[in-house]
């Protein structure tokens, strides 16, 4: 490498960039960029504390938070799905009938035809990933708007999966395997032993990344905010570990909705993939312009999020021991509504995977709080409705205190 | 009126060109119709290396056409085109980018929500190892082409809609140098800018040309051609009536080139002075 040569003009650094022309952020966009997970933090405290104190501490114990993150799996995996959609600019509103459809292809393979459960739960995925094939070709070649394409697929697919159970309501799971996905929690070793291997593969990356920036001459951030950066996350890794040990040990499900978010926020940010969806929900026309291959990225995001409906689906069927032929009605809007409130925005190109999980988190801690204090599906959904209405208001806000600056 | 008897008093009166060079991009009799409209007869153009042309003249001259067929939006239904001498083809904005022709619009296509290092890398991202963007190279790359433009930015990892107009202008010309443009085509650089940032895209116009490029400067503003511009090509109802070397001519005579009408007079007023208009 010419890393020698390269050194020895640092200079480009201090002439190009110049701080002081940097108009002053305004709050509206320091919510939209470093500190955007601010609000939605402060609302789950919020919420966390007031049910804390309402049902005599009951809300915050292990065993209740651990449910509580066992409850928001499926609901976690189909915002992953939603997320990236919405990263493109566009809606998918069959997210939740993909997900129940392939968790009944999955169990009538299973259960009526004696098929293997890892073939079966493989053709789920395809399945999965073939509605959102379709749902990719029509979107981006016929140019129908996503928003009618899949609502129209939601339609046909809760059909399907009423036609595939022929006319039984709920079709109970036997297989051991499929059963032990969700329900089982990991050993200690591997429980422990994961995430914080993960998380020292991340201090090693941030570590590297600051050392070769520094080595080449470019700016990097400030000591102290790298190392409160480090800690945050290792504050967050490490308390959740603490939080399911102390109950029964981290649960499986977890780790494949934290695998998931981390292998999406890969693809998301470091590859060209990522960026190519991220130009295209920011600016379609641009980066046609630029040479991508603008259809084929919409055709990957949505085969993507249908799959990830599937494994949301398989999931789900397996913590609950049974698919079932009724799509449960709130599973739709409280996914997307988990990607909205995780800062994700509406209208294409901004946002992060990993606040998904905190949207995830209100919404399941709404519903579970309501639960603890018997409260009854009226209740829960006014609240969740209110909640959701809030979390768009305050994007389309941002969105536009942004736009008042101008360039 | 003959094109050739107007292009030739130029040629000589560019010492430092020498007029027997090739053009780095010439068009010969390029025509162009839309139905039953004539938007091209018979136009020839040419810009040298390092040499800055601006092409004017009024709403439906045919300047845009112009632009599209040398950008490959369009195809000439006849005439030739040469890059370096060579005869090549421009059968898509695909081909126009491959052969160094890059064409910034007057919208930009930027991304206002990514960065100014993604932006310029746009569909030409550089990897580490498959598939890992190398953002540190990437950075470099940025930083090192901005301060050859001699652009000032905040950061390089700010979002570009934080960036002033002028800036933004910048950032997509920057785009085009990484690219190894040879002909970069600019259309209506300064038109939604304020006197502060004009001056910085005229800036960066004698930038590029320092760099060697060729240079097509579309624009209404008379003002900011005669800043930057060496040669100033007029077309008017899809044809080429004038070229003008900046050193000898006046902005009033390229109005009155532009216009038409009083054409004449203004010949007979500065005629004295010769310049190096014929008609």
């Amino acid at each position: 490498m010419s890393e020698a040569v390269k050194q020895k003009q640092p200079a480009p650094t201090t002439s190009v960039e110049v701080p002081s022309r940097l108009p002053r952020p305004t709050v509206g966009q320091l919510l939209r960029t470093d500190l955007g997970f601010v609000p939605v933090l402060l609302t789950l405290l919020v919420i966390a504390a007031y049910f804390a104190l309402t049902t005599g501490g009951l809300f915050l114990t292990p065993r209740n938070l651990s449910n509580l993150v066992l409850q928001i799996t499926q609901i976690g995996v189909l915002a992953l799905g939603s997320t990236l959609v919405l990263l493109l600019g566009e809606i998918d509103l069959s997210v939740a009938a993909v997900s129940t459809l392939c968790s009944v292809v999955m169990g009538v393979l299973t259960e009526r035809h004696g098929v293997s459960a890892g073939w079966a739960i493989l053709a789920a995925l395809v399945t999965g990933a073939l509605t959102g094939l379709i749902n990719g070709l029509l979107v981006a070649f016929i140019r129908i708007p996503s928003f009618i394409v899949t609502l129209a697929a939601s339609i046909g697919y809760s059909g399907l999966l009423l036609y595939l159970l022929a006319g039984q309501s709920t079709l109970i799971i036997h297989d051991t395997f499929i059963v032990s996905l969700a329900n089982n929690y990991l050993p200690d070793a591997l429980g422990i032993g994961l995430p914080t291997l993960a998380l020292l593969l991340y201090i090693g990356f941030v570590v590297f990344n600051y050392m070769r920036r520094k080595r080449t001459g470019l700016r990097t951030q400030p000591l102290p905010r790298l190392l409160l950066q480090i800690v945050i996350v290792t504050v967050i890794v490490e308390g959740a570990v603490a939080l399911f040990e102390s109950y029964l040990g981290v649960p499986q499900s977890v780790i494949f909705l934290t695998g998931l978010i981390l292998l999406c926020w890969l693809l998301l940010t470091k590859t060209p993939f990522g960026r190519y969806v991220y130009a295209v929900g920011g600016n379609a026309e641009a980066a046609r312009r630029a040479g991508i291959n603008v259809p084929l990225i919409r055709v990957a995001v949505f085969t993507m999020c249908s799959t990830l409906a599937a494994i949301g689906g398989v999931l789900a069927a397996s913590r609950g021991l049974a698919v079932a032929s009724q799509i449960d009605p709130t599973l739709l809007l409280d996914s997307i509504a988990a990607a909205v409130i995780g800062g994700v925005s509406l209208f294409g190109g901004k946002g992060s995977v990993w606040t998904l999980i905190l949207g995830a988190l209100i919404i399941g801690s709404l519903e579970n709080g309501l639960d603890l204090k018997s409260q009854g599906t009226d209740v829960k959904e006014m609240v969740e409705g209110v909640v959701l209405v809030i979390a768009v208001a305050a994007d389309a806000l941002i969105r536009r205190a942004q736009a008042r600056r101008g360039r | 009126m003959a094109d050739s008897s107007i292009s030739t008093p130029t040629a000589p009166s560019r010492p430092g060109q020498t007029g027997v060079a090739e053009p780095r991009l010439r068009l010969t009799g390029i025509s162009k119709a839309f139905g039953a409209v004539q938007a091209l007869s018979n136009v020839d153009f040419e810009v040298y290396a390092g040499e800055v042309v601006g092409l004017v003249g009024d709403n439906g001259a045919g300047k845009s056409t112009l632009v599209k067929i040398i950008s490959g939006v369009e195809q000439a239904d006849s005439g030739e085109i040469f890059l370096e001498g060579t005869p090549v083809k421009i059968t898509g904005p695909s081909v126009a980018t491959r052969l160094g022709i890059e064409t910034v619009y007057q919208d930009l296509a930027l991304c206002d929500n990514l960065d100014v290092v993604a932006n310029l890398f746009l569909g030409h991202e550089e990897l580490d190892i498959w598939p890992v963007l190398s953002e540190v190279s990437m950075e470099r790359e940025a930083l090192r082409v901005l301060s050859v433009l001699d652009v000032k930015i905040p950061s390089v990892r700010v979002p570009v809609s934080l960036l002033s107009g002028g800036q933004r202008q910048s950032i997509a010309v920057a785009k085009t140098i990484l690219r190894q443009a040879r002909v970069v085509l600019l259309d209506e650089p300064t038109a939604a800018l304020g006197v502060a940032q004009t001056r910085q895209v005229l800036n960066l116009i004698k930038r590029l040309r320092e760099q060697g490029l060729a240079v097509v400067v579309i624009s209404h503003n008379l003002a900011d051609v005669f800043e930057v511009v060496d040669r100033v090509i007029v077309l008017r109802l899809g044809r080429r009536v004038a070229t003008f070397d900046v050193k000898s001519a006046t902005p009033e005579r390229v109005v009155a080139a532009i216009t038409g009408a009083e054409f004449g007079a203004e010949v007979d007023a500065n005629g004295a002075n010769g310049g190096g208009l014929q008609s």
